[in-house]
């Protein structure tokens, strides 16, 4: 910190960061509740502990390896310019390197590497909802730190990162994560489906599918909430929250210091505000009306709808916005039926329909209302287009989504470590743990009314 | 020709205002949206219309309501 403005600046930052984490938490509580909710009674404490144990597992890969890959992938390795593994700007990120722990010239590493590491928890988390009642808890846990302290990190050093070879070349812009966290969980989810199949009884004979509806509405609707409430830590984690124009190498000129998205092209907090809350209110009013007013499809469309304007958010007009989320929230119902009809996938919580197919289509509509702006700062790169971000919403979705998690499906699938037995699924997870429950109870009431004179 | 009119971030911020694209259609953007909301309650008033009679067609006996009320 060179003087007094900088410490200013730097303590700002650190706090900033460290209050978006906290928000973000938020969001796994939701997702827990919301699976726990969605999940029958028998299965409920093996449903909620396959998602708790994202946040450690993920948690110490992301430190050991995840967050260095963030700094070494940009350039693919080997994809811009023939440029590998970029190991020195990724020193700083590795376990062992002195910042990655407590010391007084650098506050910013921690917070920020738990603001990607809450991003983390949150792509393995929408993978957890869709597999619930028939995935080894074992299976789902390495499929996690794939996409958690991999894939997604990977997909962000790519398009997600000021000098990401996707921003260079293809003009890819995804401010607040469409594509780089939700087309990919998405895809990825869809993957695991894929080979997993669906749970036992949610086809008829002919083809059909039954609802297996949530067995607790209310716990749905506030775990909904709560992801609601954490997507704001979300918004604004994706944000620098002020920087000068020395510190985007010169770029902009003048003297105006400015919030930035994570590709420093200038935004405003005003902006997301704006739009986070229009493009919801289109997802909720469009999907209430598609689903009739069903409750769980009305508040999963509202998240449809923030996370299909959620890549130009930053640049959009609030009724541009409201109207994307609109169309989001329409095409992630239309598409979740569709694909279920069509493809027999049981995707228990529309999980691969709210974050995949809505961030896709969100990345698609980006490329044409930003068309032709800048995507950095920066000299040299690709302007916003279609053509890039349709490209950008394949990678996303399917070459770091869907394929690796179909190969370690397959994988895990073939060593019998995938799906859970029949029997097992049938008399519930917790089948051995709510016998016990039930045991126990039976012999407290046998000893007190024993002890009943 | 970007839907911004911004070509490039080379700019001093001071000099910059609106950035969202296709400044200057605010007010088709507006009727467009009014448009929006305005529908959205035709539908639903149709929708709910159509549920309120769906409802009352079923259950004519009143034993499932009697029920139902017993269950509250």
């Amino acid at each position: 910190m060179g003087n007094n403005l900088d410490a200013l600046t730097t303590v700002f930052t650190e706090f900033y960061y460290w209050v978006t984490v906290v928000f973000m938490f938020l969001i796994h509580v939701g997702f827990c509740l919301y699976e726990v909710a969605a999940s029958r009674r028998r299965n409920h404490l093996h449903t909620l502990m396959k998602n708790t144990m994202v946040i450690p597992l993920v948690t110490v890969t992301f430190f050991f390896f995840g967050w260095w890959i963030y700094f070494a992938f940009p350039n693919g390795p080997w994809i811009f310019e023939g440029k590998g593994i970029d190991f020195a700007a990724a020193e700083g990120a590795r376990p062992w390197d002195d910042n990655m722990g407590t010391n007084l010239s650098d506050r910013i590493n921690g917070v920020f590497w738990a603001a990607f590491l809450l991003f983390s928890w949150t792509a393995a988390s929408i993978v957890s909802g869709a597999v619930i009642e028939r995935i080894r808890s074992g299976a789902f846990w390495l499929l996690a730190v794939l996409i958690g302290s991999g894939t997604w990190i990977i997909d962000a050093a790519w398009g997600w990162h000021w000098d990401g070879w996707m921003v260079k070349l293809l003009g890819y812009h995804d401010a607040y994560a469409s594509g780089v966290i939700h087309a990919i969980a998405g895809g990825f989810a869809l993957g695991v489906l894929v080979v997993l199949g669906p749970r036992l009884g949610k086809f008829r004979p002919d083809g059909t599918a039954r609802d297996i509806p949530p067995h607790n509405t209310w716990l749905v609707t506030l775990g909904l909430f709560l992801i609601y409430t954490g997507f704001w830590g979300f918004y604004a984690a994706c944000n620098v929250p002020i920087i000068s124009p020395e510190g985007i190498g010169g770029q902009i000129t003048g003297e105006t210091w400015t919030a930035t998205n994570i590709y420093l092209a200038p935004t405003t907090l005003s902006a997301i505000t704006f739009n986070f809350l229009m493009s919801l209110s289109g997802g909720l009013m469009v999907a209430f009306m598609v689903s009739k007013g069903d409750p769980f499809w009305t508040y999963s469309g509202g998240l449809a709808g923030v996370i299909c304007a959620s890549a130009g958010n930053d640049l959009y007009h609030p009724i541009q916005s409201m109207l994307i989320g609109g169309v989001g929230a329409w095409f992630a119902y239309k598409a979740h039926f569709w694909v279920e009809r069509k493809f027999k996938i049981d995707d228990a919580v529309g999980a691969v329909a709210v974050h995949g197919y809505a961030g896709f289509l969100g990345l698609i509509i980006c490329g044409f209302m930003l068309w032709g702006q800048p995507s950095s700062p920066y000299e040299g790169y690709a302007t916003i287009n279609p053509l890039g971000m349709f490209i950008g919403a394949i990678i996303m979705f399917g070459v770091l989504g869907f394929v690796p998690a179909f190969i370690a499906s397959k994988i895990l699938d073939g060593f019998g470590m995938l799906r859970i037995p029949r029997k097992v699924e049938l008399e519930g997870l917790d089948f051995e743990e709510e016998e016990a429950y039930r045991d126990a109870l039976d012999e407290v009431r046998e000893a007190e009314k024993a002890m009943v004179a | 020709m970007s839907t911004n009119g911004m070509e490039s971030w080379a700019v001093d911020l001071k000099d910059v205002g609106a950035v969202y694209p296709f400044s200057g259609s605010e007010g088709l953007l507006y009727i467009a949206g009014l448009a929006f909301w305005i529908i959205w309650h035709v539908v639903q008033l149709r929708q709910e219309a159509a549920e309120v009679h769906h409802e009352m067609d079923m259950d004519a006996s009143g034993d499932k309501a009697r029920a139902a009320i017993d269950r509250y």
